[in-house]
């Protein structure tokens, strides 16, 4: 297809290859070290599940208890799959026996690696069954009730009630959204542990539990039926937790998860090492199971500006999308993300959000583009914010965009109402049938305004890439060059968690999940 | 024609003032809600008798539509009844005179004598350091500079999700005269419990009257302020110099221009 914005394709290549090469020197440091929270991922994939008697998960009981006896550079896979073979026991009897005191799970005999690894096959074999089972499901649903077009109508409940979320989500199913996220409440990000169960309490946002995902898959289901389109579910795999997340939404079948490889340094101070070996194992959850990512690149825009630093976020998508080609993930679930946060004071700045937003769909022609309202200018003048949404609807129509985070006229005010949301899927409806072929029937004038701009925020993403090639991902995190924020390499939370993998240290689902199309 | 006069341009009467349409006193409000009733003509008719007894006359739903079953949407016009006397409105201020960024730094030359410290932090759960941000950073907010940009003046901005007592241990350590916390998220009042447990624990550590206590947000006013014990409460439209106008003439009502030292308040 022609470039409607006449785009240097040699420059676009040349900014692929940094980035590439970015996530290549990262994916060493990655492939050498472990973290508390992918060895809890690797016992929930394992069966493991549940909470001890003063409500500590499990999984973080049994790592816990590994990484005090100084054995966590073995990994969990070991010491579980060694005490499968010295005691008979399941991997989930063999966790409440350590979290009622009564196992020291390193102090048992030990057995040959191969043995141990023997010994958690059946186990990862049903964990499999149940994951392929949800991938059959959804692909089923797909073929039997369908989906709304792209751009998916993408909303948020965020009520802080899972029971209260669900009337929500199914109100707006109805009223015609396609895709329903589950806003996590403040806070969760920096837990270091999974609550359990379903919750009814949090604060701009509900807990993200495994019982929570399964009540809300259930209402997507029922309602998507009634409906006759599958409503995709999406939820955080973000934080302190990140690939636990993922695990549980393998096993829930979301569709659809935050998870960006930088994200949670810049806007949560997690530590930096922490979070790049965390996105990795849940990247490759995320690949197998057919849940399309989305990165977090729009959250820039609220802390640096939108204009001066577009290029900042096109940088970023590049490197999102090749940790995301090292963990295996189809193009069609590569959700990159951008946004719509100009200052609505700026002349042409329409002009400029187009130019970004094709520029995006013709880097990246395959991949999922999420797509961010404008949020840090929205203001509680909630008549003009409804107009500023009407004007991001129709830059989303224009640019083909495929999920498309519908902006809330309330957005400066409070989380979303009931009303609210029926308001902006009406708002969207109208603008992308209205505008239906916009895209297809317009063309830029060469050298314009919308040319223009794209050129130089191109340039500027590959200088930038190739400046952070040559710097390392960790030191340009630590000169602040994403977001305008600064993160120092051993500071943050979570560092505590990682840890440089031992010779016999084996992880025996990364080749597994990675072993996909 | 001169009999009209009097009748066309009506006064208004600000001791007994209601919203203004097209034509003074008609009192129209237009509003828009939900009722978790099932949509249809009770529907409408329910509306109509809430807004009635909300105390508007001539109750018109313009517009109602079903969000889900059990739950419908509607857009209602009223005329208001009720009035109020705008002469005896009382609404607490900040105290003092607002100086801009360059006259602050003068102020405190001249009057303290030495340099003011303040340190900053969005609290306890909270992520969003945008607000404190656009207060203490350089580049400021909306064309405003930020504290760090002010002369005679020493900020500590320590980000986000900061628990209440290492606010406190800083400002100890620095001898702060100030302290800045910032709230952003409101949803079920949380913003008010981590305000609140801000304030009791200075009060604890007996620091509560050696430390000028003040706080913002998008949705904190100064009375709300006040009312959590704060001395100071500063909303959207306030910026670096309102919170230093403000702190630097307190340090001088209070007679701290020789005490640096929290200890000798
Ligand atoms: C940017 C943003 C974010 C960014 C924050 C980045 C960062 N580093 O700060 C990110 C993406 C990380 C974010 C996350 C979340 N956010 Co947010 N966010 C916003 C947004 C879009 C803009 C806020 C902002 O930056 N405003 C600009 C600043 C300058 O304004 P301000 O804070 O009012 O500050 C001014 C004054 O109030 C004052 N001031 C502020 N503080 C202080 C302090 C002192 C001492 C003084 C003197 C003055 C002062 O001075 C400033 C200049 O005038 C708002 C929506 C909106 N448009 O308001 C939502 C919003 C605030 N977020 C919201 C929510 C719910 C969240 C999350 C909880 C969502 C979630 N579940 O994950 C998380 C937070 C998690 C957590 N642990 O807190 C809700 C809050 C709802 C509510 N009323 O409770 C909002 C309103 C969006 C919404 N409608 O849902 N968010």
């Amino acid at each position: 297809m022609k470039s409607k914005l006449n785009l240097d394709f040699k420059v676009v290549d040349s900014a692929r290859q940094h980035a590439a090469n970015i996530a290549h020197d990262m994916q060493d440091f990655i492939d050498r070290h472990t973290t508390v929270s992918t060895e809890r991922t690797i016992l929930r994939l394992l069966g493991v599940d549940g909470v001890d008697e003063v409500d500590n998960p499990l999984p973080n009981v049994v790592v816990d208890q590994i990484k005090e006896a100084g054995a966590l550079p073995t990994g969990a896979a070991y010491w579980m799959g060694n005490a499968i073979v010295q005691t008979g026991k399941t991997p989930q009897e063999i966790a409440e026996e350590v979290g009622a005191g009564k196992l020291e799970i390193t102090k048992l005999p030990t057995c040959p690696q191969e043995e141990a690894a023997k010994a958690l096959e059946p186990f990862i074999q049903a964990t499999f069954d149940r994951i392929d089972a949800q991938k059959a499901k959804r692909a089923e649903y797909l073929q039997r009730i369908g989906e709304g077009p792209e751009p998916y109508l993408y909303v948020i409940v965020a009520t802080g009630n899972i029971y209260e979320d669900v009337i929500q989500a199914q109100a707006a199913a109805r009223q015609g959204a396609d895709i329903i996220a589950v806003i996590r409440t403040t806070a969760q990000s920096l837990l270091d542990y999974v609550p359990y169960g379903p919750t009814t309490e949090g604060f701009g946002g509900t807990y993200a539990t495994q019982e929570n995902f399964r009540i809300m898959r259930k209402a997507l289901d029922e309602v998507g039926e009634e409906v006759g389109r599958y409503i995709r579910l999406c939820n955080y795999s973000s934080g302190m937790c990140m690939p636990e997340i993922a695990a549980m939404g393998a096993l829930e079948r979301l569709d659809v998860m935050l998870n960006d490889a930088i994200y949670g340094i810049l806007f949560r101070d997690i530590n930096m090492q922490r979070t790049l070996v965390d996105q990795f194992m849940s990247r490759v959850i995320i690949g197998y199971c057919g849940i399309i990512f989305n990165s977090g690149e729009d959250n820039y825009l609220t802390t640096d500006d939108a204009i001066e630093s577009a290029h900042t976020v096109t940088a970023s998508q590049f490197i999102n999308e090749q940790f995301a080609v090292l963990a295996n993930i189809p193009e069609n679930q590569m959700g990159l993300g951008h946004a719509f946060e100009m200052d609505p004071s700026t002349e042409d700045g329409f002009l400029l959000e187009l130019s970004q937003a094709i520029m995006a769909r013709e880097i990246f022609p395959n991949a999922r583009l999420k797509y961010m309202p404008p949020t840090k200018f929205m203001t509680g003048n909630i008549f003009r914010g409804h107009l500023q949404d009407a004007l991001f609807n129709l830059v989303a129509i224009w640019s083909g965009q495929s999920l498309q985070l519908l902006g809330m006229l309330t957005e400066a005010i409070h989380t979303p109402h009931m009303q609210d949301r029926y308001l902006s899927i009406e708002n969207a409806k109208y603008i992308f049938n209205n505008c239906k072929h916009i895209g297809d029937e317009v063309e830029f004038k060469e050298g314009g305004i919308v040319q223009s701009r794209a050129h130089e925020v191109l340039d500027k993403a590959n200088a930038l890439l190739a400046e952070v090639e040559k710097d390392g991902l960790f030191k340009t995190i630590e000169q602040g060059k994403f977001g305008g924020v600064k993160r120092p390499f051993d500071g943050g939370h979570g560092l505590e968690g990682v840890c440089v993998k031992g010779e016999n240290y084996f992880n025996p689902f990364i080749a597994r999940f990675m072993d996909h199309e | 024609m001169a009999d009209n006069k009097n009748t066309a341009i009506a006064q208004v009467d600000l001791t007994q003032v209601k919203p203004y349409g097209d034509a003074l006193n008609d009192g129209k409000v237009e509003m828009a809600f939900t009722l978790p009733v099932p949509y249809g003509e009770e529907a409408e008719e329910c509306a109509k008798q809430y807004v009635k007894k909300l105390g508007f006359q001539e109750p018109n739903v313009t517009y109602y539509h079903e969000l889900t079953p059990g739950f419908t949407f509607f857009v209602v016009y009223g005329s208001a009844q009720q009035t109020i006397d705008y002469t005896a409105i009382n609404v607490p201020k900040v105290e003092g005179t607002v100086m801009d960024r360059v006259e602050c730094g003068e102020w405190i030359g001249e009057h303290i004598g030495r340099d003011i410290v303040v340190v900053g932090a969005s609290i306890e759960s909270d992520a969003h350091t945008v607000g404190i941000d656009a207060i203490i950073q350089m580049k400021g907010f909306h064309g405003h500079f930020g504290l760090e940009r002010f002369k005679h003046v020493v900020p500590y901005n320590m980000g986000s999700q900061v628990p209440c007592e290492e606010l406190i241990a800083k400002a100890k350590e620095v001898n702060a005269d100030a302290i800045l916390v910032s709230q952003t998220v409101t949803q079920k009042d949380i913003h008010i419990i981590q305000l609140t447990k801000m304030e009791e624990l200075l009060e604890a550590e007996g620091l509560r009257d050696k430390i000028i206590l003040t706080c913002g947000g998008p949705r904190i006013s100064h009375e709300l302020a006040q009312e959590l014990g704060y001395d100071a409460g500063f909303g959207p439209g306030k910026y670096a110099e309102h919170v230093m106008s403000f702190i630097m003439q307190e340090v001088e009502k209070r007679g701290w221009q020789n005490k640096p030292n929290i200890a000798d308040r």
